[in-house]
């Protein structure tokens, strides 16, 4: 039953995603609608998460804004994600790197 | 033109529609046959009566249920249903109906039976607030009280009482159809569906029983 949700699950989730896991740094580029016209917005930081599977997968990019922390939660296979950069990729030891959260300056 | 069908639930995922996600059941519906045409003048009102599941071994089913469909002269099924039509002369025993009776964009209702969750207290079943958990309060997940005294000196009927919960018969009205799969015998609604996976779902146009 599983192999017919996953076949249907299929039909939407984008083919070619770059290879990347949590402790990477990405750069997302999401399409914002504005008025009428639409644009192409980079946010680049490090992943925190990846969540879910399928269609549903999510990831949390975490940066640091003039000062200021900002994590942004996109779903992966979203039409609007148009497409992710792998940066840099880095060897972290935690599977979700939360204590990130908690120094006082990271990049 | 009204035709129903049976299904099983396959599961729930999402899908994205220019970037909203949405909910959707997935649906599962191998092609149901015409095994008797209910008419008007020998039954009182028009009618298909469907098989589901085509049974492999004949000893699966009752020697009446065997007879039955040998008169119709179709495979005996596992399941027996019937479904409201206005045109019953379009079709004759032995057809096949199909996801493709569905289009997408068409409305269903979906009747199903909800899970069973077996004896519940007032809070789950009726969505009770439920007392203080601390303070020194002794009055927790209780119904509290029933009724008054003397007057009327019972408990009035329909009081929300804890009891068993689901298991019911529920029919969700208006489904949107989002995709038709007829290779696959697929059917995507949008939203929820009652009942676990696996489960059976009788789909037929909205409004029409």
């Amino acid at each position: 039953m599983d192999d017919i949700l996953r076949a249907v699950e299929k039909q939407q989730t984008k083919q070619e995603i770059e290879q990347f896991s949590t402790g990477d740094i990405v750069r997302v580029h999401e399409r914002v609608a504005e008025g009428t016209k639409e644009r192409i917005q980079v946010f680049e930081g490090i992943v925190l998460k990846r969540s879910g599977g399928g269609t549903c997968e999510m990831i949390t990019v975490r940066k640091i804004s003039s000062g200021i922390g900002v994590e942004k939660i996109y779903p992966l296979h979203s039409p609007k994600v148009e497409k992710i950069e792998l940066v840099k990729s880095n060897h972290i030891r935690q599977a979700r790197p939360y204590f990130l959260r908690r120094l006082r300056r990271i990049r | 033109m009204t035709v129903g069908i049976l299904s099983r639930k396959i599961g729930m995922t999402q899908l994205f529609d220019d970037g909203n996600a949405i909910g959707v059941t997935v649906v599962m519906a191998e092609p149901s046959t015409v095994v008797q045409i209910r008419r008007k003048e020998t039954d009182g009102y028009d009618a298909l009566q469907l098989g589901y599941q085509e049974v492999v071994q004949e000893r699966r089913i009752t020697r009446p249920m065997l007879g039955h469909f040998k008169k119709a002269g179709v495979v005996p099924h596992r399941h027996l249903f019937e479904v409201r039509v206005d045109d019953p002369a379009r079709y004759k025993v032995g057809d096949k109906i199909g996801v493709e009776a569905f289009t997408k964009g068409d409305k269903v209702d979906v009747m199903g039976t909800s899970r069973g969750l077996g004896f519940q207290g007032v809070v789950k079943r009726w969505n009770f607030a439920g007392g203080p958990k601390s303070h020194g309060s002794h009055f927790h997940r209780g119904p509290g009280s029933v009724g008054n005294c003397v007057k009327p000196g019972r408990v009035v009927k329909g009081k929300k009482l804890p009891g068993h919960m689901g298991n019911r018969r529920r029919t969700m009205k208006g489904v949107e159809i989002l995709r038709v799969d007829a290779e696959k015998n697929l059917l995507v609604l949008k939203g929820a569906v009652p009942g676990p996976r696996g489960g059976m779902l009788k789909l037929t146009r909205k409004g029409h029983g």
